[in-house]
């Protein structure tokens, strides 16, 4: 089964949800920090249709991943850029998959070597379960089970869509 | 067992493959079948069908071999005395018989250094009771090889040396040089010097080319060996002295070897096997087992050098074997010492450089036999060609057949060899020497 | 025992063309030098962060074996691998105590047995940092910190990121190097790096006793008069002159050197206008170059200090991770040799 997911109604729902959030928890000015590579095109999404105008941080987490003693360091890093302190800030992070928790756990590290945040959200556009670590997104576009030869695929960043794929 | 005090060996005949009689003045001399060669009391009783027909005790096949004269090493370290965690009398001659040697001349830098009749008696009583090839001891020119003082040659000659030298240590100066081959005249003895000249060589341990630019090694350049060969001709010209050049490297020194014996200078020259094989590329991996003295140079050198070999200009190869502990290699290359173990497989090495048409097999095995012979004159032996009544050292080798250099194959005490875990070309089947089988041998 | 015919640039590669050891730019494409350039990029950015470290190496030790004594390399390489949660053990040894290659090898096997996972070797001579990797200890990833007169392979990467932040990018530049390049490791390196990286031209400039045999063989043109050398000049890195090059007959003086090839305010004025000026350092001034040039605005020598610290980093991190992959794959080949069986 190839197919696309139409992703409008999911970013709907991911805006809906993170403006109920910040609402409830009384957020005016969020930070919004992406995950590389498609955190970063959600969280350009997102900023736009929360009218945001501070610019978004960028999250590359190659130094702060767990299976570095056993693949080496991705070859591709590139430059976390946050361009805001996030000290004493409420951080929405932003990640197109959410599967171990691995990623966001190594994303929040790095988050906090750039300083301590009030609080940290997290948003998330699918979640496939399967989770190895204690880490639940607060937001998500779409809950997902994939049988085994199946894989999903955030393209972009214009248009984005998602791509599912029989392996 | 001593080989001067062995009881004289069987009869034994030779039966079949190609002989190699030996060089002639103008010829690199020829294969020819080989019908029998018979070997009564240690020399060689007859040849041809006469030797078929008569009985022996023992009889050798040499199908598909070639019978040749043994071979005569100019420049090897047995390491003894002195040196014994790198070899010995015993390991190092089997290596040498291992490798169709049936006499090597034992290089000056023992310890102590062999410059008295005193120390040369002592090698050659342990070459008599542990060697199985023949030595031939080479006396230090200078005192201590300390390139100052003029040691006792003509005592060194009494006692059985066949030439002397300084290793591959410099003199002082090039009156200490002169003084030397003056005096050494007067006994008509031969000097054998490795021409470097100290103060270009420098600190240097790799060819100054490419490659020491590349790798930034410290280089000898070409000049440190061509200006001591210039050196070395003009005064054995003046002095009249027979002098030897050991170990060439550069293709400019087979040039101005070539013009002096033109001008009817008395000199004469060998090369080391690894020399004709490798090249300063041998060092691009900082491999230090290639760190040889002199250092392996350019392409070019190493083809001038293979020339000389093919033209006569070079007369003999050697295997300047020196074999090390395995401490001495495992160093980064300028802390290691220079030397390979190269004895066992120079008949390899030279029919690797037939195979590839660089020489043809006489001219290999000229440069093995007659040619070193002539470069020590009168011996007992008969590296210089085989004939009836000679002394019966010989090499019987089957060229095509292959094998694998390795820790299960290679009998020196060097693990320092330059080929290791390849497949080469050249068997050697039997090395006698005077009828006896030094190879293959039992470990004494 | 060293053998095989394998040179140094597979020694230091894994079997996937990961690092697994730094110890020359020769065998090392271009997409790899430019994802050391680029891992190093993202190293700045960690810098510049409050907290100054990332957790790659945490719970590895790191041993500096400094054969040859130097403070400010050993420096950076320590900072480096503190940034990278590493431990760091400095050894200072002297190589009196090592000219024998035995005592090396065994000081080596201790360290080893400490459970070292990475050795930063400066030597004097060429090739020690290869004959660790190939020879002694090659299950730990060796950084060669500077060897003799052959390689100093991360001075030479710093350098080449410090140009392209200045530059944007390598082609059509052209770069001059002048001074003693003979004794010099840096310039071998750089040489090779601008090569690879593919400039439009290199340049030496030195009198003949201080160029190596067929220097051009390394890739480079060979000038002698340093005025007309500078023409057209993009970057121009200067190499510190020993004062033991007037004992051993290779110059007469100082003061020769500095007139004929020292870099002066006139000199540069012969470059392009937005030529940038670069030194390994230490600096010697008023032998190599004039104290208004290395102070002035066409100097990036400090940015050369910032960047070492980056490179290291990422250099320090991929030999580590192509170790780390490579034992990780051994496991994993035994298991699946046990699965079979």
């Amino acid at each position: 089964m190839n197919g696309q997911l139409d992703i409008e109604p999911l970013l709907d729902k991911m805006e809906a949800g993170l403006r109920q959030l910040l609402q409830e928890r009384g957020v005016s000015s969020p930070a919004l920090i992406g995950i590389r590579t498609g955190g970063v095109w959600l969280a350009a999404e997102l900023a736009r249709r929360l009218q945001l105008q501070e610019p978004f941080g960028e999250l590359d987490i190659s130094f702060y991943r767990d299976d570095f003693s056993r693949i080496g360091l991705n070859p591709k890093v590139k430059p976390s850029s946050l361009p805001f302190d996030t000290a004493d800030r409420d951080v929405v992070l932003i990640d197109d998959v959410i599967m171990s928790g691995r990623t966001i756990r190594a994303a929040m590290n790095e988050i906090f070597d750039y300083g301590r945040p009030a609080s940290i959200i997290l948003a998330t556009l699918i979640d496939l379960g399967a989770r190895e670590l204690p880490v639940q997104p607060d937001v998500r576009g779409l809950a997902l089970r994939l049988e085994t030869s199946q894989r999903i695929k955030l393209r972009g960043p214009d248009p984005l869509r998602i791509e599912l794929e029989q392996a | 067992m001593k080989l001067s005090s062995r009881p004289p060996a069987g009869s034994v005949k030779i039966v079949g493959g190609q002989l190699y009689r030996g060089a002639t003045a103008t010829s690199a001399g020829a294969l020819e079948a080989n019908p029998g060669l018979l070997i009564k009391n240690g020399r060689i009783a007859a040849l041809g069908p006469d030797a078929l027909a008569q009985a022996a005790d023992e009889t050798l096949m040499a199908e598909n071999c070639i019978v040749s004269p043994g071979f005569l090493d100019l420049c090897c370290n047995l390491r003894e005395p002195g040196n014994s965690q790198k070899g010995n009398m015993s390991s190092e001659t089997r290596a040498a018989a291992h490798g169709g040697f049936t006499s090597v001349c034992a290089a000056p830098d023992t310890s102590p250094v062999n410059d008295s009749g005193a120390v040369t008696n002592l090698i050659r009583d342990m070459a008599a009771s542990r060697a199985l090839v023949r030595v031939l001891p080479i006396g230090a020119v200078t005192r201590g090889l300390e390139g100052e003082l003029l040691s006792d040659m003509a005592g060194l000659q009494k006692a059985g040396c066949v030439a002397l030298g300084n290793a591959s240590r410099g003199l002082r100066n090039a009156r200490v040089l002169r003084r030397c081959m003056s005096y050494a005249q007067t006994f008509g003895l031969t000097l054998m010097f490795s021409p470097e000249n100290q103060a270009l060589a420098a600190d240097g341990y790799a060819h100054d080319g490419l490659v020491t630019t590349r790798l930034g090694l410290l280089g000898i350049p070409e000049v440190a060996e061509t200006t001591a060969v210039m050196e070395m001709i003009l005064l054995a010209q003046e002095t009249g002295v027979r002098l030897h050049l050991s170990q060439l490297s550069c293709a400019r020194s087979v040039d101005m070897l070539a013009e002096a014996r033109q001008r009817g200078i008395q000199v004469t020259a060998d090369v080391a096997m690894h020399q004709l094989a490798f090249t300063e590329d041998a060092l691009s991996g900082f491999d230090s087992r290639f760190h040889v003295r002199p250092p392996l140079r350019s392409e070019r050198d190493r083809q001038a050098l293979v020339a000389g070999v093919r033209d006569g200009v070079i007369d003999a190869i050697v295997s300047q074997h020196q074999p090390h502990e395995s401490a001495a290699k495992q160093a980064p290359l300028a802390a290691s010492e220079p030397g390979l173990s190269s004895i066992e497989v120079v008949l390899s090495l030279g029919l690797e450089r037939v195979a590839a048409n660089e020489l043809s097999l006489t001219q290999l095995l000229r440069a093995l036999t007659a040619g070193p012979a002539t470069v020590l004159g009168q011996s007992e032996a008969s590296n210089a060609g085989l004939s009836a009544g000679a002394v019966a050292d010989l090499c019987i080798f089957n060229p095509d057949q292959s094998w694998r250099p390795g820790p299960g194959t290679l009998v020196s005490a060097g693990g320092n060899g330059p080929v290791l875990e390849r497949s080469m070309p050249g068997v050697v089947h039997y090395t006698l020497v005077a009828g006896h089988k030094a190879w293959p041998s039992l470990l004494p | 025992m060293i053998a095989t015919a394998t040179g140094p640039h597979h020694l230091q590669l894994t079997r996937e063309g990961q690092l697994r050891h730094f110890l020359t730019l020769d065998g090392l494409g271009r997409e790899l030098l430019t994802d050391i350039l680029d891992t190093a990029d993202s190293f700045i950015e960690v810098g510049e962060r409050t907290i100054k470290k990332v957790p790659l190496l945490r719970g590895r030790t790191v041993v500096n074996l400094f054969f040859e004594s130097s403070t400010r390399t050993r420096s950076t390489f320590e900072l480096a691998a503190k940034r990278l949660s590493a431990d760091v053990l400095n050894l200072d040894i002297s190589t009196s105590a090592t000219s024998k290659g035995e005592s090396l090898a065994d000081t080596l096997y201790n360290l080893e047995a400490m459970a070292s996972d990475m050795f930063v070797v400066r030597h004097a001579q060429s090739g020690a940092p290869h004959f660790i990797a190939e020879s002694v200890t090659p299950k730990v990833a060796i950084i060669n910190a500077g060897d003799g007169r052959h390689a100093h392979p991360t001075q030479a990467m710093l350098d080449m990121l410090t140009i392209r932040q200045h530059k944007k990018t390598f082609a059509g530049l052209k770069v001059a190097i002048v001074g003693d390049v003979l004794h010099s490791r840096v310039a071998r390196s750089q040489i090779r790096a601008l090569n690879e990286l593919g400039v439009a031209e290199v340049r030496v400039i030195a009198p003949g006793t201080l160029l190596p045999r067929d220097v051009e063989a390394l890739g480079c043109t060979v000038e002698y008069d340093m005025m007309r050398g500078m023409k057209d000049l993009d970057v121009v890195i200067m190499l510190r002159l020993q004062k033991e090059r007037m004992e051993g007959a290779l110059l007469p003086s100082e003061g020769e050197f500095y007139r004929l090839y020292g870099l002066d305010r006139a000199k540069l004025a012969l470059a392009k206008p937005d030529c940038i000026v670069m030194h390994p350092g230490p600096i010697n001034r008023g032998v190599e170059i004039e104290s208004a040039v290395a102070d002035g605005p066409q100097s990036v020598i400090l940015n050369q200090v910032t960047n070492g610290i980056a490179i290291r980093m990422a250099v320090m991190s991929m030999a580590m991770g192509g170790q780390l992959a490579e034992r990780q794959q051994a496991l994993n080949d035994i298991a699946k040799q046990e699965v079979r069986s």
